[in-house]
């Protein structure tokens, strides 16, 4: 049943380019300036899927984003595919591959179809009622859900696209270039304002650019000749930038909008290659004047979504812009003057219209005499009452209005068409501006919600701000551009106006039916099949609120946000709880305005650009040396060495022991490094630390522990006291940004007036370590004119010292238990010191170990590892640290909340060590901890927080937190597995070396 | 995404800043004589203002400094900015 429907010349397409495309399998034919929607209609196509719950057959209902049925997948199955793409937006290139969505096996047959049988069945709520019970069976549920519903399919392959985001800063950004869109622009670039038009379409001019007749004219001109006129104008001022195609997508508080401009979308995919996909626009606007316009609205009747079934102004748009009719036998339905303007064009253009059917009984305009001239029958106080044909509209049913507009009477008769367009008046496009935090107020006269409060510097001006007509817009948007952008003159003050177009209209939300409501099907939302019957159920049924309505019935939850229907739904439930429409309010419309790419959310923060990757100076030799790495917040560090195909566990196994055996080597670059100077540093410390500062010797080291004000611990880390006013402190690793932050927040807001400066050097230092029983031998090798007796630099101490002429720091600090000097040194140089360490230290087989080992060995010595073994629930008492909790400060942070009633109660969760009965089992990192099995329901004690190997022990360690455990040294615990019970005893959790012998080994 | 106008630098995009909680709650000078009820009144009582509410920031991605804001949280406003121990310019 291939036709073509052309009719003839038309503003948008190139008729002498023609371009093949292929959908649901076939080829067909179309030309440049085509959008899929109008090559499809042009190709005599309507049915292009089927509805998300009843799979109703459905057709291309709209001509712009607002559709809610056209929604197709393009090139299935490869990089390149994208979902929910919508027909009526699209521009077609040669090769683009369209597949219907929502249908299996295929759109004229489809399985689901069997829904729209059972609709009786799937009422409002159908899902949450039935799906509930019993508990057990939602997996089967979601399994035939899943399988039946689903809105296209994701890509399963890497995006070979390229998308980037843009910063745009300017004056004045005007949103759309219909007429009063343009008229903005023009008028603010040329009183001097930088300013920025974006269009969603890839032509200037709105709906005025096809309005080609003598009943709407401009000093004197047909409205489009003029505004043609006015856009080559427009096309050539210096300070305005324009840019179709781009489409705002949210707009925030402060004038901050997104935007998606696509650049490749309309091209052949060849073409498409090294270029940038879509860009995200970042819009900063000193001025926002939002130029929307409208969308028309459907009419609510029983079976009112038939494909065929079209707005008014998608028919009138397709046959001016596109050329091509949407059928040979048009039928339009209104309640408005807006289907004559549809009615004038497709005579001009030799399409048939078949009749009218107004729900007006009076009416009277020039648009409606000339329509009668051309022998077209208007019904006049007439309504539809059901429509025929299941894959395409045939005829229609239609009964006189009562007076009231509450029922239908009369005799039915019936009207044959293939085609049949409806409109229920126009509804401004606000869902800007309310995103925006702007406020709307309700008008009655038209039922329609406008622009009333603005939260930011901006305006709405034409049908987004309720003018429909040529002479409102031509009259009051250069009025408010004036005042809006404080100038004295616009052009368009003396300008003659002609609209024969008469507003009259007469709103009935939800059109009389002949049948009761429960056996009507009369769709509000299409894409999520919610029909009147679904809306009037959630009533009955006690919801009130518009938001509990919309979720319990599903209206306006699709991927268009219910841009057709939302406003009678409203009607429809305001009409049946007898609420004013103003007082019942809106659903809100949430960002974006239409779908957005991943790829545009994104842009280039892909693959390795995802993050920022942070590497120690030191990073190539690991790589040189086979290690693996381990993620640590940003950085990656040296996880182990795997030497001749060891498995991760024998390597650190290997590491562990070379360590404590004879020497090991860490890259501790990594580790936080604040320098601390200033008079009053070592009072700040004393303040920020639990332990005391004010007697540490210049030249000495102390471990400390930071709390938050709430006693509990955050970081942990050596700090250094270089000079009598200098310190340097570490962090942990994943600690040093917020460390910094706090320390920097009490110091601006609590104690201003100490005198500390505090600056982050992490970067500026390399620190390499050398542990294990010959590290001593080895650092004098590396630094030969440094006295290393114990004396002279024990344990805890540092000094200064040169590498040949560099300068170095040497710290006498342990992690590991075991004898251990840690050289700072400014970062360029670590590497080759780095180097001269192994060097140096290869004759005791010196052994680089990485982070894995370094948690390894300080957990055999009971080290705890901030953010591991605790979380923001452990003060030090529960970690058994009370040792480091100065008694005699006077205070610090944190020092109060040591006491409250909950952190001194005895049953908190306590750090212990944990040996397994079985000396060969390695406990699981995470796993519970249970005292008693028969308990129900069992009372979980605790945790495991680290778990290792010994290598050095020869047996298995843990440490946990356990709810009261420093009372239950020595008792039996449990570790429920998921085939096997684990016995363990609690223990101290220091398991290694208890007197400290090592570290002067 | 708010424009704040940094008391240091001047006017800046809300990503470079950090938001720090409610204004001028003072650290109590003596911690240790307050009791169980008043650490937890200085410790975790925040008001939650739909209105006039006075916060802390901190342009954390510039001049790290910390200041204060009077926002209006109906509709994000922001009233005043001032530096940190002065006395808020608005009531
Ligand atoms: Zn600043």
């Amino acid at each position: 049943m291939t036709k073509n429907l052309r009719v003839k010349s038309s503003k948008l397409v190139d008729e002498t380019y023609r371009i093949s495309f292929k959908f649901n399998g076939t080829t067909y034919y179309g030309f440049k300036g085509d959008t899929l929607a109008s090559a499809l209609l042009a190709n005599n196509i309507h049915l292009v899927g089927r509805s998300f719950k009843y799979h109703r057959p459905r057709g291309i209902m709209t001509a712009g984003s607002e559709e809610p049925n056209a929604i197709v997948q393009l090139h299935n199955g490869t990089s390149r595919t994208e979902p929910n793409v919508r027909a009526t937006e699209i521009e077609i290139y040669e090769g683009l591959v369209a597949t219907s969505q929502n249908c299996w096996p295929s759109v004229k047959f489809d399985i689901g179809g069997i829904n729209n049988f059972l609709s009786p069945l799937l009422p409002a709520g159908f899902y949450y009622k039935t799906f509930m019970w019993p508990a057990s069976f939602w997996e089967k549920y979601e399994y035939f859900i899943r399988k039946s519903a689903g809105l296209g399919k994701s890509p399963d392959v890497p995006d070979p696209d390229i998308y980037e985001h843009k910063y745009i800063h300017c004056d004045v950004l005007v949103i759309g270039a219909g007429i009063s869109g343009l008229i903005a622009a023009k008028t603010a670039a040329k009183s001097g304002f930088k300013t920025l038009l974006v269009e969603e379409k890839s032509y200037l001019g709105g709906s005025t650019i096809y309005q080609d007749s003598e009943f709407f004219k401009i000093n004197n001109q047909n409205s489009a000749s003029w505004l043609e006129k006015e856009i080559n104008e427009v096309k050539k001022i210096e300070n305005l930038e324009i840019k179709t195609r781009t489409s705002v997508a949210a707009f925030h508080g402060y004038n901050f909008l997104l935007a998606r401009e696509n650049l490749t979308d309309h091209l052949p995919l060849e073409q498409r290659e090294n270029k940038t996909r879509q860009r995200l626009l970042k819009i900063r606007a000193k001025k926002v004047i939002t130029a929307t316009g409208s969308i028309e609205r459907p009419l609510i009747f029983d079976n009112n979504d038939r494909p065929g079934i079209l707005l008014s102004s998608a028919i009138k748009k397709y046959a001016d812009l596109f050329g091509v009719a949407c059928g040979e036998k048009n039928i339009l339905f209104t309640n408005n003057d807006s289907v004559y303007e549809t009615a004038i064009s497709l005579i001009q253009k030799g399409i048939k219209v078949q009749a009218i059917i107004d729900n007006r009984e009076e009416i009277d305009s020039k648009l409606i005499k000339e329509t009668e001239k051309n022998n077209i029958k208007i019904y006049k106080g007439y309504s539809i009452v059901d429509t025929f044909g299941y894959k395409r509209i045939n005829s229609v049913s239609i009964m006189k209005l009562s007076k009231d507009g509450q029922k239908v009477i009369g005799s039915k008769e019936n009207i044959s068409c293939d085609s049949l367009g409806i409109s229920g008046g126009w509804t401004p496009a606000v869902h800007l501006f309310t995103q925006s935090g702007g406020k709307l107020k309700f008008r009655d006269d038209d039922q329609v919600f406008i622009p009333n409060t603005y939260p930011s510097n901006q305006i709405s001006i034409g049908s987004c701000n309720g003018d429909f007509t040529l002479d409102e817009i031509l009259i009051n948007t250069p009025k408010l551009l004036k005042e809006f952008l404080n100038i004295k003159k616009t052009e368009y003050e003396n300008i003659e106006i002609y609209s024969a177009f008469n507003k009259s209209k007469r709103n009935i939300w939800l059109l009389p039916s002949n049948k009761i409501v429960g056996k009507t099907k009369s769709f509000v939302d299409f894409q999520n099949d919610a029909t009147a019957k679904d809306i009037k159920l959630a009533l009955r049924e006690g919801f009130r609120s518009i938001e509990h309505v919309k979720r319990y019935t599903t209206t306006g939850m699709g991927t268009d946000q219910g841009k057709l229907g939302n406003m009678h739904a409203l009607g429809i439930i305001s009409e049946t709880a007898s609420s004013k429409m103003g007082e019942l309010g809106t659903t809100t419309f949430r960002p974006p305005y239409t779908p957005l790419t991943f790829g545009t959310i994104v842009g280039r923060n892909v693959g390795k650009y995802f993050d920022i990757i942070r590497k120690t100076p030191i990073h190539e030799w690991h790589i040189e040396n086979k290690a693996e790495f381990e993620n640590v917040g940003q950085w990656k560090r040296a996880w182990y060495y795997p030497q001749n195909g060891e498995n991760m566990h024998e390597a650190v196994q290997r590491e562990s022991k070379a360590a404590r055996d004879s020497a090991g080597i860490l890259d501790a670059s990594t580790l936080g490094k604040i320098d601390i100077q200033g008079t009053d540093a070592s009072e700040f410390l004393n303040r920020v630390y639990t332990n005391a500062w004010s007697k540490l010797e210049i030249g000495k080291c102390r471990y400390g522990l930071m709390l938050n004000e709430d006693g509990m611990v955050y970081d942990d880390g050596v700090t250094t006291r270089l000079d009598e006013n200098h310190y340097i402190m570490t962090t942990t690793t994943g600690g040093a940004a917020t460390v910094l932050g706090k320390l920097e927040d009490y110091l601006q807001t609590e104690w201003p007036e100490l005198d500390v400066y505090l600056t982050s050097v992490t970067d500026h230092y390399a620190t390499i370590s050398v542990c294990g029983p010959n590290s001593k031998k080895i650092i004098q090798k590396v630094i030969p004119e440094i006295d290393l007796s114990d004396k002279d630099f024990p344990h805890m101490s540092f000094k200064n010292s040169k590498i040949g002429k560099v300068k170095c720091r040497v710290m006498r600090i342990s992690f590991t238990g075991e004898q251990s000097y840690e050289i700072n040194i400014q970062a360029n140089y670590a590497k080759s010191v780095w180097e001269n360490c192994i060097e140096a230290g290869k004759e005791f087989n010196i052994t680089p170990y990485g982070t894995e080992t370094m948690h390894l060995l300080r957990a055999e010595k009971g080290f705890i590892i901030a953010g591991q073994d605790t979380d923001a629930t452990m003060t030090p008492i529960d970690l058994q640290m009370d040792w480091i909790v100065s008694k005699k400060k006077f205070d610090f942070i944190g020092k109060r909340s040591l006491y409250r009633s909950d952190t001194i109660r005895e049953d908190r969760k306590q750090l212990v060590g944990l040996i397994t009965d079985n000396p060969e089992e390695i406990l699981e990192e995470g796993a519970q901890i249970v005292a008693d099995m028969n308990k129900t329901p069992i009372e979980m004690l605790g945790h495991v927080t680290s778990s290792y190997f010994s290598p050095n022990l020869k047996k298995s360690i843990a440490l946990g937190v356990v709810k009261g455990g420093k009372n239950m040294m020595g008792q039996k615990l449990i570790i429920p597995m998921e085939k096997k019970q684990i016995n363990v005893t609690v223990t101290d959790p220091v398991f290694l070396d208890k007197e400290n012998k090592r570290l002067n080994a | 995404m708010f424009l704040i106008n940094c008391p240091f630098c001047g006017e800046r995009e809300q990503s470079e800043f950090k938001a720090g909680g409610e204004a001028h709650i003072v650290r109590p000078k003596q911690p240790t004589e307050l009791s169980d009820d008043q650490w937890a009144e200085y410790l975790f009582m925040r008001k939650n203002i739909k209105g006039i509410q006075f916060e802390r920031w901190n342009h954390i991605h510039g001049c790290r400094k910390w200041f204060n804001m009077v926002r209006d949280t109906s509709n994000d406003e922001i009233k005043a900015v001032y530096k940190m121990g002065e006395k808020p310019p608005v009531k």
